[in-house]
């Protein structure tokens, strides 16, 4: 039996790969200074979602929530095999926290409709709080199954998934449909297929045509050039090419908990941390020698 | 994360260099796309997808080939006991990953799901894998038996079973070796028959068959039994069924991933390719170019992986307190291997440039799709020089890639010392897979003999007076030049001085003058190189100085006229051992 599966990507910046650029003086991420990639999990979670449908059938779709320049990690998406690509984006959606965004995702998800599976990478890189998984899933209503490491099996309405718990693992049954976090040791995400690579890397939002109108047309008048933006997107849409793209209205969103106005979050203090040398202590590699690092590593609180 | 093609700055200068739109020209001229959704808009377009299924290549290779090749190694691939093959499970997953990626159709055309690539990013490819691991560069590279049935077989083999090699469903063999016939083709005994209803079959013994395993067979076989050469061969397309059987897997000093078969053939169903008579001199031969070419590529792919590690060593190795490439010894030995390296390669995409001018060109005469009879009598002309050019730099390239890598592996261990002699670092594994290159598709002395005919018959000479027409405005490279013309020189002027004596000398002259003239032409193709790159420029001075004077020294031997390691062979190489 087929199943069809939504999978929640985001692109963050490359937190693996850190200069010294990567923090502004205020403290918050520069991101302009770090390279924009796929969340590591979150391809994770794709891959899941391709099993699924190589084995079963069905279909995949993948769905963003982010700036315009998010269409990247869709466009690897339909690179990798997803079958529908979409962007949710709106100014109205900046400065969202975990709770907007959750919220967010799950009016997104009611807006595509028919789903047996709704799969996210366990947490995102750049904000580590695994918050969003579980929240989408309590705003949908759906049960969660979170840190899957095997889909182990699947038969009707019924998936059974081993999920990592940390010190051991947990084999969960759950009845569709069902929202599922996925952990990077879960699979190895495919490579991208060269055919579709050749075919999607024409792939476009309507904001990434209406940027591409602008440079082309710049003397035209904003009616020639939104003219033009719906004749290509109207192309692009023949040929299978369109990244759908979604505003707040177009979800349903009530905007109070959307961006700044949704996020109850509240940034108490960033610390700036700098790690330097001061010195060093010689341990002697001895009982008393260990005990007495792992004492001064308790109470500067490194452990425990 | 790494990639193969993005982290390989010679690679990727040679992509920018050689024009590769013209390339994309003819590759996307008259092509058969069929329905195919990804055909490119224009000429940078299809140069674009050129790079994005490189950048694939290359990831695919550094996060899922290399790290199993160590593995793959160790434990190699099992015979059954019903005669077939299992992979190592990391050799399926490499192809599993590889048909994922689209990767498995590399040449073909796009309307049985191919991707229409030419033969020089193939090439890159190929090097990129074999760097990953030598060993499945074997699987991977053995896409030309594939092209090989899409140039000659008939439509119906063609639409049945190429859409079913690109989605990796089935791998192929050439099926060419027998006990009695190994360089000598021309003795192969395995029979071809026909049955009333012209039904032919298969019976007989094959052996050193590379992935004979594999689902498709391509075999030369003795379809005329009183003609006793190779007129007397044809290829025939044949299926893996319990008619043919593994009957042995060979235990090989290197590339064990790559399963070596022994086939027993058992009256196996079979269908001719092309015509009858024709299957040596017309199929094989195109069809073994194309594979040199391929090892060419494996050999450039596995010394680049020797030289990274013994770079890598040589810098952070300590002894007599500093990096040991600091002694004058290493420093020139790790030199030495990069510069090998890249003259290699300088030849070996060169080559597979020249490659694609002559099979397009074929491909469009082959299938009648010449637009009128001019055309078709310029391509007919065309198809002459390619094939000449073509004849002397294949071999060529076969040769001096396979004799650097064994080269620069060795090197690799030398640099690192005792340490590379262990098992503890993957520099013995390069030369042990390093070693077969200059053996299998035609050893290093069968390629003399074929490279140097066109040495000797002229095409050497008027495929160099191209690049000494070119005009550099910097002087050092003019000067090179001007050596590389005067080398030239000296070449055909021992040419005649051999032509003054036997046939045998000739054979014996083989691989000095070879040598010299490679010098001259990869010359040629770095000096092109360093008009537009300032290090390429040193690399060119220093390739073009140090292997000058060899050139001199070969052309000396040869004037010499010394005939004795033929005619004092019996005395110089001492009796023959006695057994035991």
């Amino acid at each position: 039996m087929p199943y069809h599966s939504i999978v929640c990507v985001k692109q963050v910046p490359d937190t693996a790969n850190i200069t010294t650029e990567a923090m502004k003086e205020d403290g918050t991420v520069n991101r302009a200074a770090l390279p924009a990639i796929f969340n590591p999990e979150d391809l994770n979670a794709l891959e899941t979602a391709l099993e699924v449908r190589d084995q079963f059938g069905g279909t995949v779709t993948a769905v963003s929530m982010g700036p315009p320049k998010a269409a990247d990690v869709l466009r690897d998406c339909l690179y990798r095999g997803a079958d529908r690509a979409i962007l949710v984006t709106d100014r109205r959606a900046a400065a969202s926290d975990t709770l907007a965004t959750s919220y967010i995702l799950s009016q997104a998800i009611r807006t595509i409709g028919r789903f047996d599976f709704v799969f996210c990478g366990r947490q995102a890189i750049d904000g580590d709080t695994a918050q969003v998984g579980p929240q989408t899933a309590e705003k949908l209503g759906l049960p969660q199954v979170t840190y899957l490491e095997e889909l182990v099996g699947l038969d009707g309405d019924l998936v059974r998934v081993r999920r990592n718990v940390g010190n051991g693992w947990e084999l969960i049954e759950a009845r569709l449909p069902v929202l599922i976090t996925v952990l990077g040791t879960a699979n190895k995400p495919r490579p991208p297929a060269a055919r579709r690579v050749m075919r999607f890397k024409r792939a476009r939002t309507e904001a990434e045509v209406a940027a591409m109108v602008q440079e082309a047309m710049p003397s035209a008048s904003p009616a020639e050039r939104d003219a033009e933006v719906r004749r290509r997107t109207e192309q692009l849409k023949q040929a299978g090419l369109l990244i759908e793209q979604w505003n707040l209205d177009d979800i349903h969103a009530d905007l109070d908990r959307c961006g700044l106005a949704g996020s109850p979050t509240k940034v108490f203090r960033v610390q700036s941390i700098v790690l330097t040398k001061q010195g060093y202590t010689d341990i002697p590699p001895t009982e008393d020698g260990v005990r007495r690092l792992i004492h001064e590593l308790v109470v500067d609180h490194t452990l425990g | 994360m790494g990639n193969y093609f993005l982290d390989n700055q010679d690679i990727q200068f040679l992509f920018d260099h050689i024009d590769l739109k013209a390339l994309a020209r003819l590759q996307e001229d008259r092509a058969d796309n069929g329905d195919a959704d990804y055909v490119p808009a224009d000429e940078d377009d299809a140069v674009d997808n050129y790079r994005r299924v490189l950048e694939i290549v290359g990831q695919v290779a550094a996060d899922t080939l290399a790290p199993n090749a160590p593995i793959v190694d160790r434990e190699g691939n099992t015979l059954n006991e019903d005669g077939t093959v299992t992979l190592h499970p990391l050799v399926q997953e490499n192809l599993r990953r590889l048909t994922q990626a689209d990767m498995m159709g590399f040449t073909l055309p796009r309307k049985y799901g191919g991707l229409n690539c030419p033969n020089l990013i193939y090439t890159m490819a190929n090097e990129i894998v074999s760097r990953a691991d030598c060993s499945f560069m074997n699987l991977f590279g053995l896409q030309g038996i594939a092209e090989t049935i899409n140039a000659f077989a008939d439509a119906q083999i063609k639409d049945h079973i190429l859409p079913q090699f690109c989605q990796g469903k089935v791998t192929g063999a050439m099926v060419l070796t027998e006990p009695d016939a190994g360089s000598d083709l021309q003795s192969v005994r395995l029979r071809a028959y026909q049955d009333a209803s012209g039904q032919w079959y298969l019976n007989g013994v094959k052996r050193f068959i590379t992935n004979g395993c594999g689902e498709v067979l391509l075999v030369l076989a003795r379809s005329e039994e009183d003609i006793a050469d190779g007129r007397g061969l044809s290829l025939f397309y044949a299926e893996r069924s319990d008619r043919v059987k593994v009957r042995h897997l060979e235990e090989k000093l290197g590339i064990h991933g790559s399963p070596t078969c022994e086939l027993v053939f058992e009256d196996l169903p079979a269908k001719l390719v092309g015509e009858r008579q024709r299957g040596l001199i017309t199929y094989v031969m195109a069809l073994m170019n194309g594979a040199r070419v391929g090892i060419a590529a494996q050999s450039l792919g596995v010394a680049e992986a020797a030289f990274r590690l013994a770079r890598v060593y040589a810098h952070t190795r300590h002894q007599f307190g500093g990096p040991i490439e600091r002694l004058p010894a290493v420093a020139e030995m790790v030199t030495d291997m990069q510069i090998h390296l890249e003259a290699a390669r300088a030849l070996a995409y060169e080559t597979s440039r020249v490659c694609d001018h002559e099979n397009n060109n074929l491909r469009i005469l082959e299938n009648g799709l010449s637009r009128d009879k001019d055309e078709e009598k310029q391509r007919k002309q065309a198809a002459r020089l390619w094939k000449r050019t073509n004849g002397m730099l294949t071999p060529m390239s076969k040769y001096y890639c396979s004799e650097m890598a064994c080269t620069v592996a060795n090197q690799a261990i030398q640099v690192l010392g005792g340490s590379g002699y262990m098992k503890d670092y993957a520099a013995e594994r390069y030369l042990r897979d390093a070693r077969i290159t200059t053996i299998y598709e035609g050893t290093s002395q069968l390629q003399i003999v074929a490279a140097i005919r066109g040495v000797a018959s002229g095409a050497f000479e008027s495929y160099v007076a191209d690049f000494e027409k070119v005009e550099y405005a910097d002087p050092l490279l003019m000067s090179l030049q001007q050596k590389l013309v005067e080398a030239k020189g000296g070449i055909l002027e021992t040419i005649q001085f051999v032509k003054g004596r036997s046939a045998a000398y000739l054979d014996l002259s083989g691989r000095r003058l070879v040598d010299a003239a490679i010098v001259v032409i990869i010359g040629h193709l770095l000096l092109g190189q360093g008009a537009v790159n300032d290090r390429k420029k040193r690399v060119a001075r220093r390739f073009i100085e140090t292997h000058l004077p060899v050139v001199r020294m070969n052309l000396d031997q040869v004037q010499s006229g010394d005939m004795s390691a033929l005619e004092e062979y019996e005395l110089l190489a001492g009796p023959v051992p006695r057994e035991g």
